[in-house]
């Protein structure tokens, strides 16, 4: 494990990759919930969380079930299973323990599974750090980081976002952009930016 | 006959999965780089959907309403085995510039929302329709989309150059043109929809 390839990898997955506005991964969720700030915010952090899990048991089960027995070719069957899966029981889990937070992430949650940034990011975490089959030096850190900045971006963009659209409806915009594609518009602005971070260079 | 061939206009006009219904958006943008990509793309998840919508709409008196979503996402994850592996052993290019968006088409919501809104509720024909109809819908979008971006942003079509003495906008064909691209798209089609509205409504 290598302190500054995680700093690399923090600042790639944060900034220059970031998940939604130079992958393209979760624009349904970044479109849908990013109408105010709170929820916006609530949405983020139960993404990351679900994409550190989520990552920790598929590269076990990559590592330890689907290499050893070659079946690589069922890896995108059993992640999204184990996502899916994984969604479900910590939904039943906060439920019984606290309602306040259920009632916060509640209705978030489901739409997790079907969010592409979540099995975007195990696949890319297999494709990154698995080289001919082996896993490379340190692979399950480096996923596992991977995993929690992307979340990171992810929830950066959504919040950005969400204050843009907070204020968004004191304008007077043309009937036909309002809603959506003036959001797109937005997004499209916002990845310029982003594009800024491109000459960083590690 | 004429309910089917409905059924299968529909998911290319009015319903249209990208313009009309707003879903799949993120295979829609980062693969409409250059129209071969786009098509490809289409293609593939047209195959997806088809196979998908004829087999859950035969089972859909076997699968238990509790667990329908599960049963549904295994059902498109093998297609999508499928489709990937055959795409590796006969497209091997296209594989590779399409890159994580084959295995992403699992999470696709076009194809759980057509699996959960339509094939889990009809018999097997209008579903195979349905699902080829919201497939050529999506390929015919995402071509849209990949024509105005590389058109825009390498000056070709297609891989063929054209005769434009014009600096192209290398911004077209990276990420905030895609998200340009597609809210302007939208906004029009939005115009078009109001105007044939306003037109049906007049005497």
């Amino acid at each position: 494990m290598d302190v500054s390839k995680i700093l690399a990898i923090a600042i790639s997955m944060i900034f220059i990759n970031n998940f939604i506005l130079s992958k393209f991964l979760g624009l349904c969720p970044f479109l849908g919930v990013s109408k105010e700030t709170k929820p916006a915010v609530s949405m983020g952090l139960a993404v990351i969380f679900v994409m550190t899990c989520s990552s920790i048991i598929t590269w076990a089960l990559y590592r330890f079930i689907l290499l050893p027995f070659h079946i690589e070719y069922l890896r995108t069957i059993t992640f999204i299973l184990v996502i899916a899966a994984f969604v479900q029981l910590i939904e039943m889990v906060i439920r019984k323990y606290s309602m306040p937070l259920y009632r916060a992430l509640g209705i978030y949650l489901p739409l997790i599974t079907t969010n592409c940034a979540v099995l975007g990011v195990t696949i890319l975490n297999v494709d990154n750090f698995f080289v001919a089959g082996k896993a490379i030096k340190g692979s399950f850190f480096y996923s596992s980081f991977q995993a929690f900045f992307a979340g990171v971006g992810f929830l950066l963009a959504l919040f950005l976002m969400s204050g843009i659209r907070e204020r968004l409806q004191l304008l007077d915009i043309p009937e036909h952009a309002k809603g959506i594609p003036i959001a797109f518009v937005i997004a499209s602005l916002m990845s310029l930016s982003f594009m800024g971070f491109m000459g960083f260079k590690f | 006959m004429k309910r089917l061939i409905k059924e299968c206009v529909k998911g290319i006009t009015k319903e249209n999965p990208t313009f009309g219904l707003i879903l799949g958006l993120c295979p829609t943008l980062a693969v409409s780089t250059s129209v071969i990509n786009a098509v490809g793309m289409g293609l593939a998840a047209t195959f997806v959907l088809i196979c998908s919508n004829t087999i859950i709409s035969a089972l859909r008196h076997v699968i238990p309403d509790r667990i329908r979503l599960p049963a549904y996402i295994v059902v498109v994850a093998t297609f999508v085995t499928i489709c990937e592996m055959l795409m590796k052993a006969y497209a091997p290019a296209l594989n590779v510039a399409l890159g994580i968006f084959v295995p992403l088409i699992v999470v696709n919501c076009i194809i759980l929302a057509r699996a959960e809104a339509f094939a889990s509720k009809n018999p097997v024909l209008p579903s195979f329709f349905d699902g080829l109809g919201m497939g050529i819908g999506f390929t015919l979008a995402l071509t849209l989309i990949a024509l105005v971006r590389e058109l825009l942003g390498t000056g070709s079509v297609a891989g063929f150059t054209l005769a434009v003495h014009a600096e192209p906008i290398t911004m077209m064909i990276l990420s905030p043109g895609a998200l340009l691209t597609l809210g302007i798209l939208i906004a029009l089609s939005n115009m078009i929809k109001s105007a044939f509205a306003a037109r049906k409504t007049k005497p």
